[in-house]
């Protein structure tokens, strides 16, 4: 429980070990460069820009190409792979890819221009193809399509709108031309649309019959070709055969390089990595012999670095005062059970310095509420296995995932321990199984350790406010330590004791009353000094609260209206109570819902299919059920951590920590000396 | 049938109907953001998938209390219940989880629709996002306590 110390360092060092230097930061991976932290119209900043996007254009390219290998030569992996975490590499093996760059930048132009060609071959393909469906139509014309006649006659090739006869056409045809008038007209084809017509007559004629056949709307082919149609669908035929056969060498020229993936994804991660070392190189300001970093390392790591820096590059390293908490980045370090919530508390907003950090507490609560949520003993077993086997099959998968699984794995644990506190193992699944199948009566065989909530959801409702309350408590607690570690003993009893005595006092008061006598079901006496106490506790928390609230105010008429509008913040402590009632209504979805399908299973009744049946149902239905119900147990839980627990005293706003390190996207690089 | 049973079945229906007509649409809603979202950036489905779902929850209440009501009133075993009365205030029962399920999962719908717009636009804010829809299940939430408390009370 605990935010690591941090130590902000000065870094003075001469130019010409300025890569040398940043490189090592890189690979250690623990500095926060503080990027324009000096300002000093002596010093230059270099422009690192054009070497900065040459690298990411590089990376960029390497992306793309193991994309197209991806969808040329998919590699076999399962379905979890993306679990599976990256690759590891030694830092030879690193340097030994990055040596042959030139070479692998030569492999990816050629795979890159397979690619533009194959998207060119499938641009023709597609031409082609509009083409020879375009000239369906044209397939019993004999002649060019762009034929203009011989020495004597003329031909009109075209189409006309609708449905026209030959017949009618030669009569539109040979409307005012003097006879005899030679023209032949000839229908090739005909669709709902349109027909297509050659018509054949004398040159002199041409022009009157043009005209004539325009005025039945007669219209020369938009893009004739020059060629007998027939063959020109065979030329567009044999043309996409070629481009065919032309993507698949292609292709198989890209999957040839299948098995250079390794290194194409070395080489991708290496001009990342490179990138970022420009791009912070680009905000470090240098004199003309001399450069100036200054970066936040964790405190215990503080000496170990100038020392390095110092030894190998002559830098000086100074450690400076931390001064301003402001922009300390924070980094947290728990136990190995709740540093898994961390990534929770990340969602809502890290503790600045001088904070508490809530992980330690929050993990408690956290793992306990969600196996309330869910409380079921199968589930809970399920759950728990399932991240078990996955953290034990990867174990090298990404950091925040590996978390998240740890933490879905004990509060599977917890959910499996409410689950036997209430009774219920995929429901009633044990019962029914031996009512159904093997004529089971009497008593239930999986009996609650504790109670069933259905039986007695009143009870339940009083435990689950209770826990509500004291996870309340814990949080107005911590806002107690806070206000103690910083010296504001006023604080801490004016806003903290005071509402421990109020809250106290009135929960006190309302045991013993008719109204929680008859929710509970049993009326609990308490002597007579204990009601007086309670009655002391609210009434001094009260006075407390309405006299110190306001204690900023040197008006006391302004300064008592605050206090009393506080006091009516013990609205808020009631609602946030009652918000805890979540916790036995999800409890109750998932025990009932459960019972649903344990009764839906078991309607085959006792035969093989009805065993059939109640096997598939089962499984459908638990794995549905375990599904929606946890992800209600997450979000709520969730949502009872951020909203009533950390609006008593927790308000994020700390920014994590960004060490300067390597940017990996598929290696992971493992080093080889000890630095 | 008794009349009793009428009223108290008619509750049982009422609130899987209602409270399942009003998660059908805020899924519904929010599921055409989520697919919105995916089509961008398919990398954040499980993320729009999650923020989709919550508006799903009141539909399980609802089937919930139609189960205890149905278990209660004698439909699925167990002697069926013959008063007026009694079967009246089963239907009373079932009615805030009915209501209440209905409206707030619309809502919870639309809320998730905004949320599925923070996660499009920063993806980080995820854990601040699903908190918005989870605001407006407390209310379901507290509608169902009621209706399982009412029906669970009620002494035939």
């Amino acid at each position: 429980m605990a935010i690591v110390k941090m130590q902000k360092l000065s870094i003075c060092a001469n130019r010409k070990n300025r890569k040398g230097v940043l490189e090592t930061l890189q690979s250690l991976g623990c500095v926060e460069i503080i990027e324009d932290g000096i300002e000093d119209e002596n010093l230059d900043i270099s422009d690192t820009h054009e070497a900065r996007a040459r690298f990411e254009k590089s990376a960029e390219s390497f992306d793309r190409v193991l994309k197209l290998l991806a969808s040329y030569a998919p590699e076999k992996t399962g379905a979890l792979a993306s679990l599976a975490g990256p690759e590891m590499v030694t830092r030879q093996k690193l340097n030994e890819v990055a040596g042959e760059s030139s070479r692998l930048q030569s492999d990816v132009s050629a795979i890159l221009k397979d690619d533009r060609e194959i998207t060119e071959c499938r641009g023709r393909i597609l031409k082609d193809r509009n083409q020879a469906e375009a000239l369906v139509p044209w397939m019993n014309l004999g002649i060019p399509m762009n034929t203009e006649g011989t020495k004597t006659t003329a031909v009109l090739i075209g189409t006309v709108p609708e449905t026209m006869t030959a017949e009618a056409l030669l009569a539109a045809a040979s409307k005012e031309i003097p006879e005899p008038a030679c023209i032949s007209a000839e229908v090739l084809s005909q669709t709902g649309e349109m027909t297509c017509v050659t018509v054949v007559c004398l040159k002199k004629d041409r022009d009157k019959v043009e005209e004539n056949l325009r005025s039945v709307g007669f219209a020369r082919p938009s893009q004739p070709v020059n060629a007998v149609p027939a063959d020109a669908v065979r030329e567009c035929e044999e043309d996409i055969r070629a481009q065919e056969e032309r993507i698949k060498e292609l292709e198989a020229d890209i999957v040839s390089y299948a098995d250079r993936r390794e290194d194409f994804r070395i080489a991708a991660d290496y001009y990342r990595t490179r990138a970022e070392k420009y791009r912070v190189l680009g905000t470090i300001p240098q004199s003309k012999s001399a450069f100036f970093l200054e970066g936040w390392v964790p405190a215990d790591q503080a000496d170990r670095i100038a020392k390095l820096l110092s030894d190998r590059y002559g830098a000086i390293v100074e450690k400076e005062d931390n001064g301003n908490e402001e922009d300390e980045p924070t980094l947290l370090a728990n136990n190995a059970f709740s540093r898994n919530v961390e990534g929770v508390l990340a969602s809502y907003g890290l503790p600045k310095h001088g904070r508490v950090d809530p992980t330690f507490v929050m993990s408690i609560f956290y793992v306990i509420f969600f196996g309330m949520m869910l409380s079921d003993g199968g589930y809970g077993i399920v759950m728990a296995i399932g991240c078990a086997v996955l953290l034990k099959k990867y174990p090298r998968m990404a950091e925040g995932t590996a978390k998240m699984l740890k933490l879905f794995f004990w509060c599977g644990l917890s959910t499996a321990f409410w689950g036997f506190m209430y009774g219920g193992f995929f429901g009633d699944a044990i019962d029914t199984v031996a009512k159904t199948f093997f004529g089971h009566t009497g008593d239930p065989i999986l009996k609650p350790l504790w109670f069933e909530p259905l039986k007695d959801p009143m009870r339940l409702l009083i435990y689950c406010m209770l826990f509500g309350l004291i996870h309340l408590f814990t949080g107005l607690a911590l806002k107690g330590y806070e206000a103690l570690m910083n010296h504001d003993y006023v604080g801490f009893f004016s806003d903290i004791v005071s509402w421990f005595l109020f809250i106290g006092g009135l929960t006190l008061m309302l045991i013993p009353s008719d109204i929680f006598a008859s929710i509970a079901g049993t009326k609990i006496v308490f002597p007579p000094a204990v009601n007086l106490l309670a009655k002391a506790m609210a009434i001094i928390g009260a006075l407390t609260i309405l006299v110190m609230s306001g204690r900023g105010r040197r008006n006391w008429g302004l300064r008592i209206a605050l206090g009393a509008y506080d006091i009516y913040g013990v609205s808020s402590w009631l609602s946030d109570v009652l918000s805890y009632s979540r916790l036995l209504a999800l409890g109750l979805a998932t025990g009932v819902i459960a019972s649903v399908i344990n009764m839906m299973a078991s309607m085959g009744g006792r035969s093989v299919v009805g065993v059939i049946m109640f096997i598939v149902v089962f499984i459908l239905g638990h794995t549905l059920n375990l599904a929606i119900n946890a992800l209600g147990a997450y979000v709520h839980t969730n949502r009872l951590q951020f909203v009533e627990f950390f609006g008593k005293f927790y308000d994020g706003g700390g920014s994590a920590f960004r060490p300067f390190k390597a940017v990996n996207k598929y290696i992971e690089v493992k080093e080889d000396s000890s630095l | 049938m008794t009349l009793g049973m009428v009223f108290a079945l008619t509750g049982a229906v009422l609130s899987t109907a209602l409270a399942g007509w009003g998660s059908a649409w805020g899924v519904g809603m929010a599921g055409q953001a989520a697919a919105g979202v995916v089509a961008e950036d398919p990398d954040q489905f499980a993320k729009v998938l999650i923020l989709q779902l919550l508006p799903g929850t009141q539909g399980i209440y609802g089937l919930l209390v139609t189960f205890i009501t149905l278990s209660n009133i004698g439909v699925l075993g167990g002697t069926p219940i013959t008063d007026t009365n009694v079967g009246l205030m089963y239907m009373l029962a079932c009615l805030p989880i009915a209501i209440v399920g209905l409206i707030s999962a619309y809502h919870q719908g639309r809320t998730s629709v905004a949320s599925i717009g923070i996660v499009a636009k920063k993806p980080d804010q995820f854990g601040k996002a699903m908190l918005f829809p989870a605001m407006v299940e407390t209310y379901a939430i507290l509608a169902l306590l009621v209706s399982i408390l009412a029906i669970t009370n009620i002494k035939a």
